[in-house]
């Protein structure tokens, strides 16, 4: 709770603008489907033939899970506001249509059989008598949508659009409670605040609800403008994951480091990568060696000073593995130092992209170092467990592991990959699961050892002072043994297209540091 | 007043109205009679075009009703329906004005013309700011009416007005409405397919069957001559019918 209100007070301005940004999204998006909600579903009670059709398609879009949506409308409209207003508009139509619809095809037709009869024109008996008479449905489809849209637009932060789905994301990307209830909690407000409002005015009665429409309606414009609020502009437009945003070691360090300044955009991590190369961002945070580096032609910019701690992979080995199969080890040192950045960005890539199969890849990969060999046959007695996190990276370092040592021992190898993340991996380790997996030197000292903060000021960040940091340690605290690295560091890095950083002379961060403060 | 030629109209196969011809003198009541689906509320809703005939003509007050656009012409018409056919979501002073402001008449002359109808209409005046859901059925009647007859019209249409009522109420509203002088010097065509009520009403009664005219003429005339047994079993006591 301590937490909680510590967090809202030093995010003050952050928590201000971001649901402010949400009851833009909200009611932007509110605004359209109301200007093509209202006359379309009037256009329905008009002729009936239409309204099934056009009932059901509204319908279908709703059922559209909203994070496919945002997937679908990515490619035709990027990110940033435009997918987000798109698909908050395309979920606010459905209640729209269907209560204007709902609404005046309700009107009694002796009323309206009379307000003819009196001498009212077509248009007159539809704004003063239908439209009127549909208002309190009318308005239960705006609480409907707008409840709706208060709870979608926090799915805006995946698309750099902005909101207090930026606190949720980021809260659940760092597992910081405080964060995600510093989105939540506004976000749930909003809705019931906003349907508390709604429902009020549903309730009123012959002129006042008939007042209430209007100030609602020159009210609306005003709250959308919070979309437009004005974002920080930089020369190059940075585009970040939530996590990186708010870890100690991604973008708080780099501040720290380099004194980097800038607003990024918030952006769900994979989304970045589509984001850099369509041009919608100019510098994302990635990671070191993964396949979209190559497949996109991205530059990653030196980190000369160690602003990110290194994340050198290594097989972490069972002590006692180690002591009963004196092969093992030799055999998994034979990688040491094969594999580097590019290698591994083009393994991975080969696997993201190229849709070749980690098994294939490694063979080729250990054919050409010439450490492929074919199993020699005969009985294996004696096993070895191997575990491996799930993403790509770790299947292809596993095959690897398993084709060489098959190929150069008379070891079994039993692979248990999908081991999930490194809490899962580790304590599979620990407790005797598994023999081996490679780990990284950054998230065994972050993640696992977890050492004092004060301890983790004074060490030196460069890789070899990491490794054997982590190495004595694990050697201490847990019987397990790091072997030698193997060469490649899947660290945080910030990326760039290279044509760009190319023509802008920038090729490590405080270039970048130098051009933004020109 | 109104000069019925020839009128006719179907409704897919069905003849709703077949070949009728009738007039109405001005300031007199005309009770359009018969069973239900005989034509007579096809008949009325032709009047001011609420249904458009397929062969005939109408005219009122010498001009043919189709030379002009409809919403004008039934503003020039009173029309009143069943539970006076109120807005629910205007109050009882918007009821009455709903034509004049249609025709653009000033607030002061509105708000006049308002007051006068009420004190006709013996409507209290707490009621202006009422909404029709507060209103009992009588006097809901009697803002239907009020609003029907806010501009004067030389003519009113009613489609069974006092069919939402129960008897005592409807007997009671129906003898107040009709004591008016307002409602004297106005053309009425009125449908019902209550005998009693046609016949307390009426000037003249025209009878209908099957979209055809029967017989027309004053309560007496049909009630002492009538033109055929179906005019004698029609205007019978319907007890005595029944045994018979």
């Amino acid at each position: 709770m301590n937490d909680f209100v510590a967090f809202v007070g030093t995010h003050a301005d952050q928590l201000l603008r971001q649901t402010l940004t949400h009851i833009g999204l909200t009611f932007v998006s509110l605004l359209l489907a109301l200007l093509i909600g209202v006359p379309l579903g009037i256009l329905i009670a008009r002729h009936a033939r239409l309204a099934s059709v056009t009932l059901g398609v509204a319908g279908v879009l709703q059922t559209i899970p909203s994070v496919a949506l945002l997937g679908f409308l990515i490619p035709v409209l990027g990110i940033g506001i435009g997918p987000a207003l798109v698909a908050l508009f395309l979920y606010a139509l459905l209640p729209i249509i269907r209560n204007t619809y709902v609404g005046i095809t309700e009107v009694s037709p002796s009323v309206t059989d009379a307000a003819r009869g009196l001498g009212m024109t077509d248009n007159q008996i539809l704004l003063k008598v239908e439209l009127p008479l549909a208002l309190p449905v009318l308005f239960a489809g705006i609480r409907t949508a707008t409840v709706i849209n208060v709870g979608v637009a926090t799915l805006a932060a995946y698309v750099a659009a902005g909101g207090l789905g930026e606190f949720i994301f980021g809260g659940i990307a760092l597992s910081n409670t405080s964060m995600i209830l510093a989105g939540a909690i506004p976000a749930a407000l909003l809705a019931v605040g906003f349907d508390a409002g709604l429902a009020w005015l549903q309730h009123r009665s012959g002129r006042r609800l008939r007042v209430g429409a209007v100030v609602f309606a020159l009210l609306l414009p005003m709250l959308s403008g919070f979309a437009l609020l004005p974002a920080g502009h930089d020369r190059l437009v940075a585009g970040f994951a939530h996590e990186f945003y708010g870890r100690a070691d991604g973008y708080p360090g780099l501040q720290k480091t380099y004194g980097l300044q800038l607003t990024p955009k918030l952006i769900d991590q994979n989304l970045m990568y589509e984001a850099i190369h369509r041009g919608q961002v100019d510098l994302i945070s990635g990671y070191s060696t993964d396949g979209r580096i190559k497949a996109f032609d991205l530059l990653v910019l030196a980190d000369d000073r160690h602003a990110f701690p290194p994340y050198d992979a290594a097989p972490i080995v069972r002590q006692a593995a180690l002591d009963r199969y004196p092969a093992l080890g030799t055999t998994l040192n034979k990688l040491a130092g094969r594999l580097s950045d590019s290698v591994m960005t083009t393994l991975n890539y080969q696997v993201d992209y190229q849709k070749q199969s980690p098994e294939a890849v490694a063979r080729q990969f250990l054919q050409r170092t010439g450490l492929y060999k074919t199993p020699s046959p005969g009985e294996r007695t004696q096993t070895i467990v191997m575990g491996s996190k799930v993403f790509t990276e770790q299947y292809i370092l596993a095959e690897i592991y398993r084709q060489l040592i098959e190929g150069q021992t008379q070891l079994r190898m039993v692979t248990k990959t999908g081991l999930g993340g490194t809490q899962i991996c580790f304590d599979a380790l620990r407790t005797g699961a598994i023999d081996f997996y490679p780990e990284y030197t950054g998230t065994g000292l972050l993640v696992i050892l977890q050492p004092p903060a004060d301890t983790l000021r004074t060490m030196s960040m460069q890789s070899d002072s990491v490794y054997a940091f982590v190495d004595a340690q694990f050697r201490v605290s847990y019987n397990i043994q790091w072997l030698k690295p193997l060469g490649f560091s899947n660290s945080y890095a910030l990326m760039m297209r290279r044509q760009q950083a190319q023509a802008l002379g920038i090729r490590s961060i405080p270039d970048l540091v130098r051009y933004l403060q020109r | 007043m109104i000069n019925i030629q020839h009128l006719s109209k179907q409704f897919g196969g069905f003849k709703a109205v077949d070949d009728l011809s009738l007039s109405v003198d001005a300031g007199e009541t005309l009770v359009l009679l018969g069973t239900s689906g005989c034509g007579k509320t096809t008949t009325l809703r032709m009047l001011n075009r609420l249904v458009e005939p397929d062969g005939g003509t109408i005219h009122i007050d010498g001009i043919d009703v189709r030379e002009q656009p409809a919403p004008e012409l039934r503003r020039r018409i009173g029309y009143v329906i069943q539970d006076g056919g109120l807005f629910p979501h205007y109050t009882v002073a918007e009821a009455i004005a709903t034509v004049p402001r249609l025709l653009n008449w000033t607030p002061d002359i509105i708000d006049q013309r308002t007051r006068e109808l009420l004190d006709k209409l013996q409507l209290p005046v707490g009621s202006l700011n009422r909404y029709p859901s507060e209103l009992s059925g009588g006097q809901r009647q009697r803002v239907g009416l009020a609003r029907a007859l806010a501009v004067r019209p030389p003519v009113v249409l009613m489609d069974e007005p006092f069919g939402a009522l129960d008897p005592f109420t409807r007997r009671h509203v129906r003898r107040e409405l009709f004591g008016l002088t307002e409602l004297s010097e106005t053309t009425v065509v009125l449908v019902t397919h209550d005998v009693s009520e046609a016949i307390e009403l009426a000037d003249r009664i025209a009878l209908m069957d099957k979209g055809r005219l029967v017989q027309i003429g004053t309560p007496d005339e049909l009630l002492q001559r009538p033109a055929n047994d179906f005019v004698r079993d029609f205007l019978d006591d319907k007890p005595h019918r029944l045994r018979g």
